[in-house]
């Protein structure tokens, strides 16, 4: 199924969790942030939000550093 | 009419800076017109605000307040002191960016962080050696008293979890991110975009090192949501944070604070 993420379309599984999908990506999930479809997820969401086909993914990705 | 240290004074055509010395502070040498130093040569006119003043003498709260006034544009100084700001985090950004809005008069300062002042802060960091071992929220205090004491502070002396940040920040109008750890940053943001509708918020990512100046950038990520950074350029072995970087950083921070608290974003979009 496709999603689209920051604006590009990306082919992911089926039902992928939103945590995998941001291990495939290569990203720590505790330093990004996530709105999908629309809605900022809680942390806890990560685990359990499936992406759907179609999805619009943005993510904000934080470095450290203050 | 003129305004001489926000007190009515008379005016007459053709008068001089001179003239208003010689009238109300013979050993005035500090001399300023409508925000701007000017000599005593000037010439007046109708509704022009001054500020006379002998260097080296403290003002008063009174006094300072008028002084930021005629140092600030009209409307800014009035605005400013009527709104209040969150700062999370006293670390290279916090610190830097309290100060800031401390100079320009906000009026209330809502500053959090949990940890205590150590050597290795002050390569960046705005404390001092003797400092050194005190709570950061109790020694920030003590700086900002000392560059503006009219800044109401409140210290929020805990570790701050994003579940609390909507409780501990509701009722400010603009919230600042200035944590290290990019899990609280992403923290941060969560809590504000959830819980804290309205509030304008100015996170950070993307300020390590010595890399280019420019690459560092304000950009809106939501309506009243901005991130300052270059976005890439993380504390990491190798490549330290300092304090000229962090310091730009926490500078477009305040400025960013400063324009959405005057309105000078056009937040429509």
């Amino acid at each position: 199924m496709k999603v689209f993420c920051n604006g590009e379309a990306q082919e992911i599984a089926p039902g992928m969790l939103v945590a995998d999908y941001l291990s495939q990506l290569g990203l720590d999930a505790s330093s990004v942030v996530v709105e999908c479809d629309g809605k900022i997820l809680t942390r806890k969401e990560y685990g359990s939000h499936a992406l759907q086909d179609g999805s619009v993914l943005e993510l904000i990705r934080f470095v450290g550093g203050g | 009419m003129l305004l001489v240290n926000e007190k009515e004074v008379f005016f007459h055509a053709g008068m001089t800076l001179a003239d208003l010395v010689r009238e109300q502070d013979p050993a005035a040498d500090i001399l300023l017109v409508n925000g701007y130093p000017a000599s005593l040569q000037t010439v007046l006119s109708d509704g022009d605000r001054c500020w006379l003043w002998r260097r080296g003498k403290a003002p008063s709260a009174e006094e300072m307040r008028h002084l930021l006034y005629a140092r600030h544009s009209p409307g800014v100084q009035g605005c400013l002191q009527e709104r209040v700001v969150g700062i999370m985090g006293l670390g290279g950004l916090g610190s830097v960016v309290a100060i800031a809005l401390a100079r320009m008069g906000i009026g209330s300062l809502l500053l959090a962080d949990y940890d205590v002042v150590e050597p290795t802060n002050l390569n960046r960091q705005q404390y001092f050696v003797d400092q050194i071992g005190q709570k950061k929220t109790e020694a920030l205090r003590d700086i900002l008293q000392r560059v503006n004491p009219h800044v109401a502070v409140t210290l929020i002396d805990r570790r701050l979890a994003e579940d609390d940040i909507g409780v501990l920040f509701k009722g400010v109008h603009a919230l600042v991110e200035c944590f290290d750890d990019p899990a609280m940053k992403a923290a941060g943001l969560r809590a504000a975009l959830r819980s804290l509708p309205g509030v304008f918020y100015v996170g950070a990512s993307g300020l390590a090192g010595y890399g280019e100046n420019n690459a560092i950038r304000t950009r809106r990520i939501y309506s009243g949501v901005y991130l300052v950074g270059d976005g890439v350029s993380g504390a990491a072995p190798g490549q330290g944070l300092m304090a000229a970087r962090v310091g730009i950083a926490a500078h477009h921070q305040a400025n960013q604070v400063v324009r959405l608290l005057l309105g000078a974003e056009n937040e429509a979009g």
